[in-house]
Order: C-alpha cells, then sequence, then structure tokens
C-alpha cells in the first residue's frame, strides 16, 4: 500500500446508510486484493535488473513511462534519466536497492532542498505584525477549501488567525469562504461581492493589526494567468498590503490542481511573475492524479511545496514530505 | 516554455537533408519529436504513442510536395489525423425529452456549476424555458453560488436547503418542472473524485432516478496525464453523452481533449473560454488540433502552399533567382503573399533555420508597411530595376512613402543582400550544403 492510500477518504460524514458502509467496505477489501496482484514500479525495477549489473533501455523506457504518466513532464523526465544513467555509468556495479536509493536521490536533488518548512514552523514577524499568507491561482485548483484547511490548523496549535474574503468575483465565494470561517470558527473581513479586492486585503491585514492576530490569510479570486489585466490586480492586491504592514504579504501560496498537466509550469511562472510566488500547496492528491509536474516546478523556479491537500475534510491538508511523494509517483 | 512542434521538427530535420520521399528511416526520429509534442502538450503517453503509429502507416511513402520540406508534410497528417479523430463524432446537444433533464459530473473544480449558468444562458436565448437544480450538497456556498448565477441571468434555480439527498432533490426538481412547464432541467452535481466509491455510487443512482437526456462530463482543459483515468472511470459509471471542456480561455495545450476522445470516444459539446456567462463555444476540432500541436499557422501554411504557389509560377520564380533578377515587384508579391497566408511571425518561424532566430523579436504584421509603402512609392521602372535609383529617385520615394532616404537606402541594400543570399542558396541546393548568411540580411521590417 502506498502513502497516499491512507488518505483514501472515509467519508462518514456524508452519513451513509449502513448498508452502503458494509458495501463500502467490501470495495476496500477488493482494492486491498488488487493491490497485491500489483506489482509495485520499484518492484518491476528489482524484476528487471535482477542478476544485471548495468541499467538496460528496458528498464529506462519503464521509468519513462512511469515518469510520464505521472506528469513529470519530457524534459524533466529525461533529465531524470539522463542524471541516472551518468550515475550508474559512473559506480559501475550498482545493484536493485542502491538503484532506488540512486533515482530518489536524484529525483530529491530536484525538488527544493528548503522543503523542510511545515505549517507546525512559522516564523512570526518580531515587531508584533501578523503574518500575512496571500492565496492566488488560477480557477477552480481551491484556494477556498486550502484556506479553510490551513486557518483549522494554524488555530490547532494555538495561534490567532483572521480570512479576507478578497474573492469578491466569483458568485458566492464570500458566503464560501464565510461557512469555513464559521466551521473554524475565526474572524473574518468581507465587504461582499463585487468589492474592490485591494481595499478588502488591505481591511483585513488593518484589522489583523488592530487584534493582535498572528496570522492573516487572505483568499483571492481565481484567475488564468494569461490575463494580463487580472494578474495586474493581484500584484495591486499584494502592493496595497505593504501599506500597513510593510514586509507583508510574507507568504504567497500558490494553489495547483494535482490534475493540471504541464500548464502548471506556464502557471508558476506567471504567478511568480506578478506575486513572487514562496509557497506551493498542491490540492486534489486524494485522486488518482499524481502531480508530478511539481518536480519541473520546484527544479525550475526553486519553490518549495509546502502542504499538499488530500481530501475534503478539514483536517485533510498535510506537509509536504519528498520521500513519500516519489514513492506515491510510481506506485500503479 | 513549450517549444512548439514546427521547432522540435526543425531539429528533427536535419536527419532528412533534402529527402524528398517519407521512409522508414527517416521519419522515425520526427515521430519520436511529434510524440513529445504530444505528451508535453499533455495527451497521454499511451495514446501519442499508438496516435502516432498510426499517423507512421498513413505516411509512409508519401511523396512530398516540392514547396515543403518532409518535416512540414508529417506535421501536416499529423494535424489532418488530429481533426479526424476530433471531429469524427460531432453532435449537437440532444433536447428530446419534455422536459429535457441534462445531468453534469466531473471532478471538483473542473466549472460544473459554471458550466451549468453558461448553458442555462445559451438555452434561455434559444427560447427555451430552463430550470437550474442545485445538486451540490456538501461543497460551502455552491447552492448559493447557483443562485447568484440564477439571479444574474433570471433563470429559476431549484435547491432544497433542508435536503441533503441529491438524488431526492433532482426528482423533486423534475417534478416541479413538469407541473410548470420547464423545456428543460439542468442539474449540477457535487465535484467527486472517481476513486471515492460512494460518490460514483451517488451519480450512479441520480442517472437512474432521473433518466437524462444528456450526461455531460465537465473537464478541465488544463487536465494532465490523469485525464483518461478519470474520463474512463466516469463513463464506465455513466456512459456519458458529451464532454464540455472547460477553461479554454487559458494558455494550455488542450492534450487532454485527444486523451478523452481516444479513451471513450465521445463527442466535446461545448468549450468554456471565460468566466462571463456568454463565454460558451461550440467545438472546433482544427482549432483545437493546432492547439495541442502548438504550431499556429503551418498546417494553412501548407494547404496554401499546396494551392497557391502553383509549380509554373514557381519555376518562373526559381529562375529569376538563380539569375539573380529578383526585383523590387517579386518582393512586392512576396509581401502580399505573407500578408495573405496570415501571421507573419508564425510564417518565418516556419522557414528551417529562421524560427529560434526570430523567437524573441517583436514582430507585428504591420512590420512590412513601410516596406510596402516605398515599393509603391517606386516607379514600375525602378522596381524592375534597382540600379537606377539615384538620390534624387531615393529623396522621392522616401518623401512618397513618408519615410526617410536611410530607410529607403537600407531596402535597396537588402534586396542586393537577398540577391545575393538567393545565390549562394543556388550554389547550396547544387552542392547539398546550407548556406551562409550574408551579414545583416534577412527579411526587411525585422526590429530586433
Amino acid at each position: 500500500m502506498g502513502f497516499f492510500d491512507i488518505f483514501k477518504k472515509n467519508k462518514a460524514e456524508a452519513s451513509p446508510s449502513v448498508e452502503e458502509k458494509e458495501k463500502a467496505s467490501d470495495l476496500a477489501a477488493l482494492d486491498q486484493g488488487l493491490e497485491k496482484t500489483k506489482t509495485s514500479f520499484f518492484g518491476k525495477i528489482s524484476k528487471a535488473l535482477v542478476g544485471r549489473s548495468t541499467v538496460d533501455a528496458d528498464f529506462l523506457d519503464d521509468l519513462e513511462e512511469a515518469l510520464v504518466a505521472a506528469d513529470v513532464g519530457v524534459s524533466t523526465t529525461v533529465k531524470i534519466i539522463k542524471r541516472l544513467e551518468d550515475r550508474a555509468a559512473r559506480d559501475k556495479y550498482i545493484n536493485t536497492s542502491e538503484l532506488n536509493r540512486i533515482l530518489r536521490e536524484e529525483i530529491i536533488a530536484l525538488l527544493d532542498e528548503q522543503n523542510t518548512t511545515q505549517t507546525t514552523n512559522f516564523k512570526y514577524p518580531s515587531d508584533g505584525n501578523p503574518y500575512v499568507i496571500m492565496v492566488v491561482g488560477v480557477n477552480g485548483v481551491g484556494k477556498t477549501t486550502t484556506i479553510g484547511k490551513l486557518a483549522y490548523q494554524i488555530k490547532n496549535r494555538g495561534s490567532s488567525v483572521i480570512l479576507g474574503a478578497a474573492d469578491t468575483f466569483r458568485a458566492a465565494a464570500v458566503d464560501q469562504l464565510i461557512i469555513w470561517s464559521e466551521r473554524v470558527d475565526v474572524p473574518i473581513v468581507s465587504r461582499g461581492m463585487n468589492a474592490d479586492p485591494a481595499s478588502v486585503a488591505f481591511d483585513t491585514i488593518q484589522s489583523a493589526k488592530a487584534k493582535g492576530m498572528d496570522v492573516a490569510i487572505i483568499d483571492t479570486a481565481g484567475r488564468l494567468h494569461n490575463k494580463v489585466g487580472l494578474m495586474n490586480e493581484l500584484t495591486k492586491i499584494k502592493n496595497v498590503m505593504k501599506k500597513v504592514v510593510p514586509d507583508a504579504p510574507h507568504e504567497v501560496l500558490l494553489v495547483l490542481d494535482a490534475s493540471t498537466g504541464q500548464n502548471a509550469i506556464e502557471q508558476a511562472k506567471q504567478f511568480i511573475a506578478a506575486t513572487d510566488v514562496n509557497a506551493i500547496a498542491l490540492t486534489k492528491l486524494d485522486g488518482t492524479a499524481k502531480g508530478g509536474v511539481v518536480i519541473s516546478i520546484a527544479d525550475q523556479f526553486r519553490i518549495p511545496v509546502k502542504y499538499i491537500g488530500v481530501g475534503e475534510k478539514i483536517e485533510d491538508l498535510r506537509p509536504f514530505d519528498k520521500v513519500d511523494f516519489i514513492n506515491s509517483l510510481f506506485k500503479d | 516554455m513549450f517549444e512548439s512542434l514546427s521547432e522540435r521538427m526543425e531539429s528533427a530535420f536535419k536527419i532528412l537533408k533534402g529527402q524528398g520521399r517519407i521512409t522508414e528511416i527517416n521519419i522515425a526520429e520526427m515521430l519520436k519529436e511529434v510524440r513529445r509534442a504530444l505528451v508535453d502538450a499533455d495527451v497521454n503517453y499511451k495514446i501519442a504513442k499508438q496516435f502516432t503509429d498510426e499517423v507512421k502507416a498513413k505516411a509512409l511513402g508519401q511523396d512530398v510536395i516540392k514547396s515543403v520540406s518532409p518535416s512540414q508534410m508529417l506535421v501536416k497528417i499529423v494535424n489532418d489525423e488530429l481533426v479526424n479523430l476530433m471531429g469524427g463524432s460531432k453532435s449537437d446537444i440532444q433536447l428530446n425529452g419534455n422536459p429535457s433533464v441534462i445531468l453534469m459530473a466531473g471532478l471538483q473544480g473542473s466549472g460544473k456549476t459554471t458550466f451549468s449558468g453558461k448553458l442555462a444562458s445559451y438555452l434561455k436565448k434559444k427560447g427555451k424555458k430552463t430550470l437550474l437544480v442545485a445538486g451540490d450538497v456538501y461543497r460551502p456556498a455552491a447552492i448559493a453560488q447557483l443562485k447568484t448565477l440564477g439571479e444574474q441571468l433570471e433563470v429559476e434555480v431549484y435547491n432544497e436547503e433542508e435536503n441533503k439527498n441529491p438524488v431526492a432533490i433532482a426528482q423533486n426538481a423534475i417534478k416541479y418542472a413538469k407541473t410548470n412547464a420547464f423545456n428543460v432541467v439542468i442539474i449540477d452535481t457535487a465535484g467527486r473524485l472517481s476513486v471515492d466509491e460512494e460518490m460514483m455510487d451517488e451519480i450512479t443512482r441520480l442517472k437512474a432516478e432521473t433518466n437524462p437526456n444528456e450526461i455531460l462530463f465537465v473537464v478541465d482543459s488544463m487536465t494532465g496525464q490523469d485525464a483518461v483515468n478519470t474520463a474512463k472511470a466516469f463513463n464506465d459509471r455513466l456512459d456519458f453523452s458529451g464532454v464540455v471542456l472547460t477553461k479554454l480561455d487559458g494558455d494550455t495545450r488542450g492534450g487532454a481533449a485527444l486523451s478523452i476522445m481516444s479513451i471513450v470516444n465521445k463527442p466535446i459539446k461545448f468549450v468554456g473560454t471565460g468566466e462571463k456567462m456568454d463565454a460558451l463555444d461550440v467545438f472546433y476540432p482544427e482549432r483545437m488540433a493546432q492547439r495541442i500541436l502548438g504550431m499556429g499557422d503551418i498546417v494553412s501554411f501548407v494547404e496554401r502552399a499546396q494551392e497557391v504557389i502553383d509549380e509554373e509560377e514557381a519555376q518562373k520564380l526559381q529562375k529569376k533567382l538563380r539569375k539573380s533578377q529578383f526585383d523590387f515587384e517579386d518582393f512586392l508579391g512576396q509581401l502580399k503573399q505573407i500578408k495573405k497566408m496570415g501571421n507573419v511571425k508564425d510564417l518565418m518561424a516556419m522557414i528551417p533555420g529562421v524560427g529560434k532566430a526570430i523567437k524573441d523579436i517583436d514582430l507585428d504584421d504591420n512590420a512590412f508597411k513601410h516596406t510596402e509603402a516605398m515599393i509603391l512609392s517606386m516607379t514600375p521602372g525602378e522596381r524592375k530595376n534597382p540600379e537606377l535609383i539615384d538620390g534624387k529617385r531615393k529623396q522621392r520615394i522616401a518623401n512618397g512613402s513618408g519615410t526617410s532616404v536611410q530607410q529607403v537606402n537600407q531596402l535597396i541594400q537588402q534586396l542586393f543582400q537577398m540577391r545575393q543570399m538567393m545565390k549562394q542558396m543556388n550554389m547550396m541546393q547544387a552542392s547539398g550544403k546550407m548556406p551562409k548568411m550574408p551579414r545583416g540580411a534577412g527579411m526587411p521590417g525585422l526590429k530586433r
């Protein structure tokens, strides 16, 4: 069983009937049964390598397939394979377990080394100002849901949080964040739909400062990264925060949907240009998508993946773990 | 970020050097590039392989038209195949029930609610009395979102605040629609993962109990390799009738469209192209194919090259070129042809070796305006014999075209350089070597 299987939803809160629950557990058992017959990628490698001392073409083809199928992308896949070949050529006699280790190492090397930051060790500003998190991303990636979960985590470890409803564009986005603020029981600043998002952000941070809050999280409307006007608006929202807290936002969190393909690279590029993104949240990893594109993004832009979303429940946001992530890439 | 397919082909083209026929040997490297381009455009890697195998079968042994390179020819075959695949099963939205029931299905965040609103707006304009049904009882404020859209569009929204059972809500909505003479019922549903058995059971029940005329699978055009798994899982459960491709106003290449069509063989009925409620479009297979390949006008260039440049004219031009008689009349003719063919940069990018060089040059379609004005200010005699143009004539041409004498000088210089370049190209063609570009030579009107 792979790491992400433990996150597979048990949707108990949707209150299914007893009969349905039984059916679900039957299916889970079936799923486990199937799991045994599947050979993991690392298992395949072992087989392919029995009695051999070199990396052969079949193995590399399998590897390429596994990486590409996980949305790692062609150029990064080629890069990983090249690094693996170089290593294999250098240390001539490598065995299976060494090869597995090297492969993991090479992928880890591409993921930013700063990836150790976790939800549990924010560095709050020493000047008593709130730590400001601005959340950005394209439409439908799960920004608002991620904010709800993040607020829950921060609150749980004893810090105070305030939310800012600066997605004033999408129908009922403000309502959606208000519901999350009620669930988590944290304050929210909202000025209704169609209000100027920059002034909502301004008010939120001002309110956070006045109330002595530890963290302020600003939601923004989803926007496609090729819409120049909307991206400029985002820059403006970011800049206006500095009028209240000079070094805000401390964290610009780009939310990426794990099912997104190579376009995520362009998304990262444009959102970085507009808002100096410095952290990534990868959502919807509880599905069948692997989110391998973040390897390319971390490698190209040196931006760490900080959180992963693994379900719809309030506690379903986890710190990103490189090793678990890599294992999941090669899970069938 | 992405190299366009034509750029990739350009590098693969080296292998082909002057080969006039597509063969087993010369096609392999190019097809590899096509496959990689497809995967980079998010086409599922298995489908990309299957696709290129089919292209190979079609392409082998085809004669290459003189005026295009084998790589361009192959791109055209690839494009035609793509269009074929994606336009194969075109069909309109089915509205033959009373009321007609349309059921939405898809992952979280794919854009079901927004699309439901757009579809309601579209049908309302067609004179259909449409009812929107708020069937997403899970996501916070999903019902409020649909209600807001309904108010905006003046389309009635059916919802039951306290009811957490989407199947019952949908059944009640259909009853309500029958009583109140609605023509169409659009059922919005919660986003769900294909591995979520309970939620997949729910939508299966929704189908069974509402007996929809249309089940539309709504999918984000930015989806990657996983599109096949998701589409297959939803289709296995629902046997949906059509696909809606959302967020196409982004810059994704949208290869997921090809993956989905190959795996479920269902038509793409609509595409979403913006957040406004009228940003709904029907699906054009040709546009989608070109988008996936990332190649702008290359296909139409090849097609037009086939049509426009007839053999005779080409031979006449070639003869002139050989004798270095290329004059301003020819120059003007070329400019007109380029303008006719569309975007100048795309066109130039297709010339082997030029693509990379002009990648970062800011070039608009007006780039040749001054050049054209200058040539038009010349007398026919001057155009035929540029040698005639002396200082006085230069001044007149500059005045007539609103340019300066320096610009006229430059243009004349360019013509002579082009003659020289063509001479070298002739020699190259004879010897099989690539030409050296004379310094400063190139297309006129290009600004670095």
